[in-house]
């Protein structure tokens, strides 16, 4: 599998993560996308550095394609809410937004002053539509689950900058930033868990009105 | 290249079109019996049924006004001319002109709206309805169509049909595979979507309800009947020759063989729109324009692909 077609199956990731209407659905596709990214280093890497390449790719799998799915379906499960998205942005106006996103990404890159040639032309844009769709995720949803999954794409974003511009640096700064995820997402997990005992529900909205 | 071909292979592919179009619902209807485990009709029953449907007598209501006849011969003139637009494995149309790719989308259009301007004029409310599916659709299925028409004319630098499909070669599959897939996937739903396939409409339902090209067209009987089906046939030949040829990229050799990959592809769109029918379910009516915007989108992104 080519390095471009990669990409572009993130791209693609992010597209569907914009459109679903499911939590369910949604996490898989973040799961995938963790999959994805976890190939990308093993393509990416710098001739030579095939083992840290390697432990990098197998420690991405084993975080974004099954701890961070399985502890956002177990908070899903435990909080027993509703299954539907519920979107302040509808399906539409959401692709829409992640079209355009992709555009200025691309756009965006190609004026990006300073950067080091990397494995692909698109790996820079994929990354920055990455980020976009993550802030994108974490604004335009009401649930608390999508606005965990939007700061993991966000993060999927830095980490796909990462591995493919800061190639030197790169393991040591992926593992700090892994775990610094891995602990967000159990921090996350347990305030859906509470937040939805205190009450019944994870909608972040209704969370503004409270008063002390 | 094109001064060098013989006019009989320059004419060969709107001839094509007009005498194998209805083997290709042949095909389908084949493929869907052989899935459920029938026998099913005989491959030329398309052709028995059209023959049969020309010999009879057309009744028209006393509500409608001319509308209602010229919608079939208006909607199947603008198909047979989209014919001589479209080339055909590696073999030119016989007219070809810079923006004929916004005539045949144009022609398509002209098509629908003539078919839903005949369903309107019976004043029937279940007409009614099928159209307005039909027209929501369209106008969420033809933007993905032009993007993809776009993305290819990017791609080739040239804005004739002939050319780009000319230009179309075995390299830019492998520099651009996955712009080019992404545009692909798009047009196959397009073309499930333009022709009334599922998941978006179901051709064989007999619940008005549920229906949406096949209801606009209850009242058109006899020859008028013989034109629709007809021309849904060329319209299938037209966009399934499309995706043929965006897949089978031009490459130089003898042309008649070209034509005949062509209609080996043809055939094979055929029996992928027959797999498709029998393995899914159409999709919910509220969940088809998310289908559509999806398939324009992968279109716009393949699009952005390539713009950059």
């Amino acid at each position: 599998m080519n390095i471009e077609l990669l990409l572009v199956l993130i791209v693609l990731t992010n597209l569907r993560l914009l459109a679903s209407g499911r939590l369910g659905a949604a996490i898989r596709t973040v799961a995938l996308q963790g999959v994805l990214l976890a190939a990308l280093p093993l393509m990416a890497h710098e001739p030579g550095h095939f083992w840290r390449a390697g432990a990098l790719a197998l420690g991405t799998m084993a975080l974004k394609g099954i701890v961070f799915p399985w502890l956002l379906f177990r908070a899903l499960r435990e909080a027993d809410v509703e299954r539907e998205v519920n979107p302040y942005v509808g399906y539409f106006t959401s692709l829409l937004a992640g079209v355009l996103g992709l555009a200025v990404a691309l756009r965006l890159s190609a004026r990006l002053p300073g950067l080091p040639t990397t494995a692909s032309p698109l790996l820079v844009p994929v990354a920055v539509f990455s980020i976009l769709a993550g802030l994108l995720l974490i604004v335009g949803r009401r649930r608390a689950v999508s606005q965990v999954l939007g700061f993991l794409v966000l993060e999927n974003g830095v980490y796909t900058f990462g591995v493919g511009v800061m190639r030197e640096v790169s393991l040591l700064v992926e593992v700090a930033v892994l775990l610094d995820v891995l602990v967000a997402v159990f921090v996350m997990g347990i305030a859906l868990f509470h937040i939805n005992r205190e009450f019944d529900h994870i909608d972040a909205d209704r969370l503004s009105s409270l008063k002390d | 290249m094109e001064a060098a071909l013989d006019p009989i292979v320059r004419w060969m592919p709107p001839v094509l079109a007009l005498g194998l179009s209805p083997l290709m619902l042949g095909i389908i209807h084949r493929t869907k019996a052989l899935f459920g485990g029938r026998r099913g009709a005989p491959l030329f029953q398309v052709y028995y049924d059209l023959w049969k449907l020309v010999h009879k007598g057309a009744v028209y209501s006393r509500t409608t006004s001319w509308l209602f006849r010229a919608g079939p011969i208006i909607g199947l003139a603008a198909v047979l001319l989209c014919l001589f637009v479209v080339p055909m494995g590696g073999v030119p149309a016989p007219v070809a002109f810079t923006g004929d790719l916004i005539l045949l989308v144009g022609l398509l259009g002209l098509m629908r709206f003539v078919t839903v301007l005949a369903a309107l004029d019976t004043g029937s409310s279940f007409e009614g309805m099928g159209a307005s599916r039909e027209v929501q659709f369209a106008a969420l299925a033809e933007p993905a169509l032009l993007l993809i028409l776009a993305g290819l004319a990017r791609l080739t630098h040239h804005l004739s049909l002939s050319e780009i499909f000319d230009g179309l070669t075995a390299a830019h599959w492998s520099q651009l595979g996955p712009a080019l897939a992404l545009m692909m996937i798009a047009l196959m739903v397009v073309v499930l979507a333009e022709n009334c396939r599922i998941p978006v409409d179901d051709p064989a339902t007999h619940l008005e309800l549920t229906m949406i090209h096949e209801v606009m067209v209850l009242d058109h009987g006899g020859p008028d009947f013989a034109f629709i089906q007809y021309g849904a046939a060329l319209k299938l030949w037209v966009l399934g020759i499309l995706s043929v040829n965006l897949l089978l990229p031009a490459f130089p050799v003898n042309p008649w063989l070209g034509l005949l990959a062509g209609l080996g592809g043809l055939f094979g769109v055929a029996v992928l729109v027959g797999v498709v029918e029998s393995t899914m379910a159409r999709l919910r009516m509220l969940v088809v324009p998310q289908l559509l915007i999806g398939a324009g989108a992968l279109a716009a992104v393949a699009l952005i692909f390539l713009l950059k």
